[in-house]
């Protein structure tokens, strides 16, 4: 078992020293074998993804071409790296939950203890919400939606690519919180008096709370972002009900966005004071009220699901019009119900804590409210099922996602109206049962939509379609997988186990446990067939099987079908006029032909370098301010504010294309379709 | 065939020309155009936008205050620190600045560039003068033992407060960083936004510290 130190998370020295602040070498996991296998293998890997870089001098073309770009598209698929980067290490982390509960429950005493443990499932909520499922939708929100609109970029370019460092900021900070010092123990939404300064005294909470203030950042900025640039920069012709469903979803995602990060921003940084200064908010003593901890961080904790699961449907409405080669059903009540999700997520929040106490009524209303978003959800499930009756439906594997989507998210979404009946919630609050629910909603609805929209978008960025064999292997193992995992949970949650426990008594429960951690074996194979489609397809790129020159290979129905794969760096080499929901769709009925000459200048945002450097000096002061090293930390916080200021000074700021670039570019692209037919 | 497609649509109908009369799928751009269609609506705009996020942080401050505001923990109450005259100072020196603002955005209108200097000058002047006061009346209680950390109250009270500071001291960095642009290039396009955006965020700051001074300290000593 664990040894009294590790229990009790003191990880690194409670003495501050002026220099290294708790920093010492004890804080390096010599003394944990599974963190230092984890900590070998992982500076193995990284030092070969390093040492390959340089020896085929690859730095400075991602620097120059990626990490300093403010194209919209390359953030949005830096933005896809970044989330996939960190849901496999997620993924590692559920699939030791699942071997420590399936060993525990046969008798073992397993291999990860609570300390450890406790760690595990912290980091695997915080990892899979903030930095897997966020920078996947906000990577397809990024990519998308300014092709669908017809814009050549998001509104603030800059502050795009700014966004993106600042998430990848915080991700780095959990990682090294992996390797340095511990991670939290939490819970991944951190309830005071258990985080404060009392209870949690290593760095775990410190981690946790910098990385996610930085990351929350971020995220506000995108969404400032991506709103305007929807308001703002919309193709003429484009009302807002001839916007593609995708951009409707994304409009309300932002708009959730910028009204409930800032209040994560607010509470976290009251519990930073709790901890750092000493304050009284959420303490048990002086006056402190950790109940409001728990309202404040779920009054942005339930707008956040729908931030994650809104775009998620505009994947699947995309896909599921394409793929039935018909438009939408529902167009109008389809972004009504979006809307209505976006109001009611905000009044539903307290039934994340029913059995804490605020009476039968106030229980009562929010009970009802809860039950009443499932009207819009369910509304949307008919719009696409309509949308595929009498289609002519091709099940490529986007479309099987979205098959097996409706399928689970609907058995999720039951399980959610059932837990929203507060008596049934007394029961089944803080059980496994809950734990299979909103796995069933985010695996079944977040992370299928997310593979329907790798597989739908890929050819758009990349020139070339994913192999189909693979994504089928990919999407059987995952469906299999899931339902493997995450069934046997919700009948443990019934018998009444809890959640987050390490061990067990009884070992009855052996082979619901074995059967859930076999399911995750499924979903590893999955998402190993997921990552061989892409080494296949990337193989076989060339082939005619999965080269696209058309920039069409779905026959689509928005404007992002309209432009080469990958569309040049203008997007558009003429601002589309838009007459119709399907614009594209339309453009093709009526006989469009694409202009070859003509072309003018276009107006483009420079790349710079602002926004990776400001984020690296916020990093070091994130990691100063966990460790106490509080000169590192003024050092950090004023390059980066120096810095910032420094970049208001660069009033060069665009250029415009010469239109013979454009010309020239529009040929090549002439050249190739007349090759290709 | 096509029309009758579109007409299921419901929404495409009016986009619809006649039959002889082919859609233009394209605008023809010139240069002129690019210029008129500039992101500065969409500055402005992206703007307001962030600062309804940071009135919420402002929003969710004063909730918590709504909540912790009387849990003194047996510690002092508001009736026993706040000295109200000298407040009513600062927040005078605050509602001052933000009319001297204005008078620099009109300077600014009429492209009198030393007026509008000499305007944002006393601006700044104002808001260091409330910062100052601010700081006078944080080490002032500080000294008397009402810290952050003795009760729920002072601590929602200092974060409140000191948050709202925080900004008016990005405010005046920000304004000496703007004065230094101006005097480099001029009332040029972007310098103008910037002079505007600041100014929301200015009159911005004046409307929370109405919150602050009515809800804090006026009924924190009535009541």
């Amino acid at each position: 078992m664990a040894t009294a130190d590790t229990v009790h998370g003191t990880a690194g020295a409670l003495v501050t020293d002026p220099i290294f602040g708790r920093l010492t070498w004890d804080v390096l996991p010599f003394h944990e074998p599974v963190i230092l296998a984890a900590f070998v293998g992982t500076v193995l890997l990284g030092g070969a993804v390093v040492g390959a870089l340089t020896y085929f001098r690859l730095w400075g073309y991602l620097w120059s071409n990626w990490f300093i770009s403010i194209d919209h598209k390359k953030i949005g698929i830096m933005y896809m790296v970044l989330g996939l980067i960190m849901f496999v290490r997620g993924f590692a982390d559920a699939i030791m939950m699942r071997s420590q509960q399936a060993l525990a429950s046969m008798g073992y005493e397993g291999y990860l203890n609570a300390h450890h443990y406790d760690q595990v499932f912290t980091a695997h909520g915080v990892i899979m919400i903030f930095f897997a499922a966020m920078p996947f939708v906000t990577g397809f929100m990024n990519y998308v939606m300014p092709l669908q609109i017809g814009a050549r970029d998001v509104a603030f370019p800059f502050l795009n690519n700014f966004s993106f460092w600042l998430t990848a900021s915080g991700a780095v900070l959990i990682m090294v919180s992996l390797f340095v010092g511990e991670f939290a123990t939490t819970g991944w939404l951190a309830y005071p008096p258990l985080s404060g300064p009392e209870y949690s005294i290593g760095v775990g909470m410190d981690y946790y709370l910098w990385a996610l203030n930085i990351a929350g950042i971020g995220t506000t900025l995108s969404g400032i972002n991506l709103l305007v640039t929807l308001v703002k920069m919309r193709a003429p012709g484009m009302g807002w009900m001839k916007m593609p469903i995708f951009c409707w979803t994304t409009l309300c995602t932002n708009v959730l966005i910028v009204a409930s990060f800032p209040v994560l921003t607010a509470t976290l940084a009251l519990l930073t004071a709790d901890r750092y200064i000493g304050t009284n908010f959420f303490s048990n003593d002086l006056g402190g009220n950790p109940m409001m901890y728990v309202n404040l961080i779920w009054i942005w904790g339930h707008p956040e699901v729908y931030i994650l699961i809104l775009p998620i449907f505009g994947i699947f409405s995309e896909v599921v019009c394409t793929f039935s080669s018909k438009r939408l059903f529902g167009y109008t009540s389809m972004v009504y119900a979006t809307c209505v999700i976006m109001v009611l997520s905000y009044i539903v929040w307290l039934h994340h804590f029913f059995t804490m106490g605020a009476g039968s009524n106030v229980n009562a209303f929010f009970g009802t409210t809860t039950m009443i978003i499932s009207i819009p959800t369910g509304a949307k499930l008919f719009n696409w099922l309509f949308t595929m009756y009498k289609g002519r439906i091709r099940y490529e594997p986007p479309m099987l996602w979205t098959v097996g989507f409706m399928i689970t998210f609907v058995i999720g979404g039951m399980t959610g109206v059932l837990l929203a009946v507060p008596p049934a919630d007394y029961v089944l609050h803080n059980s496994l049962f809950l734990i299979a629910h909103f796995h069933n909603v985010i695996i079944g609805g977040v992370v299928f939509g997310v593979f329907a929209g790798i597989g739908y978008w890929f050819p758009k960025a990349f020139g070339f379609k994913l192999d189909p064999f693979w994504g089928k292997v990919s999407f059987w193992f995952w469906i299999v997988g899931f339902y493997l995992a995450f069934m046997p949970l919700y009948v443990l949650g019934l018998m009444g186990v809890t959640r987050r426990l390490s061990q067990f008594e009884d070992t009855a429960y052996a082979v619901y446990f074995v059967t859930a951690a076999i399911g995750a074996v499924c979903i590893a194979i999955g998402i190993a067939a997921f990552f061989m489609q892409l080494y296949v397809s990337i193989r076989d790129r060339n082939t005619p099987r999965l080269r696209d020159f058309s920039g069409d290979p779905w026959n689509g129905r928005t404007l992002e079908w309209s432009t080469s794969s990958p569309p040049p760096y203008y997007n558009f080499a003429f601002t589309p006029q838009v007459h119709d929901i399907d614009a594209y769709e339309h453009m093709k009925r009526n006989d469009y032909k694409r202009p070859l000459e003509g072309f003018v200048p276009i107006h483009m945002p420079r790349y710079t370098a602002s926004g990776i450097i400001i984020s690296g000096f916020m990093t070091v002061m994130g990691f100063a301010l966990v460790w106490h090293i509080w000169w590192l930390a003024a050092l950090g916080f004023l390059a980066s504010v120096g810095l910032g200021i420094a970049h208001t000074f660069n009033y060069d700021r665009d250029y415009y294309v010469p239109a013979d670039e454009v010309g020239e570019i529009e040929a090549a692209r002439t050249r190739q379709l007349v090759e290709q037919a | 065939m096509s029309s009758i497609a579109q007409k299921t649509g419901g929404m495409a109908k009016e986009a619809e020309p006649g039959d002889d009369k082919p859609f233009q799928f394209h605008v023809f751009e010139t240069e002129h155009d690019e210029e008129e269609h500039g992101h500065d609506t969409g500055t402005m705009l992206g703007f307001w936008i962030y600062l309804m996020s940071d009135c919420l942080i402002f929003g969710i401050l004063f909730a918590v205050h709504a909540v912790l505001g009387q849990n003194y923990a047996a510690g002092p109450s508001p009736a026993d620190l706040f000295e109200i005259e000298m407040i009513l100072v600062s927040t005078f020196m605050l509602l001052f600045s933000s009319i001297t603002y204005g008078f620099a955005v009109l300077a600014m209108q009429k492209d009198d560039r030393k007026g509008l200097v000499r305007w944002l000058i006393v601006t700044g002047i104002f808001g260091l003068a409330f910062l100052g006061l601010e700081i006078y009346e944080f080490s002032h209680l500080w000294h008397l033992g009402a810290t952050p950390m003795a009760s729920a109250f002072l601590s929602s009270f200092y974060f409140l407060v000191g948050t709202h500071g925080l900004h008016v001291t990005a405010g005046c960095i920000w304004l000496v960083v703007l004065l230094t642009q101006v005097g480099m290039h001029g009332l040029t396009h972007e310098n103008r936004r910037r002079i505007m955006c600041l100014s929301l965020f200015w009159h911005f700051l004046d409307l929370i510290w109405i919150g602050v001074f009515s809800f804090v300290y006026l009924t924190g000593v009535l009541l």
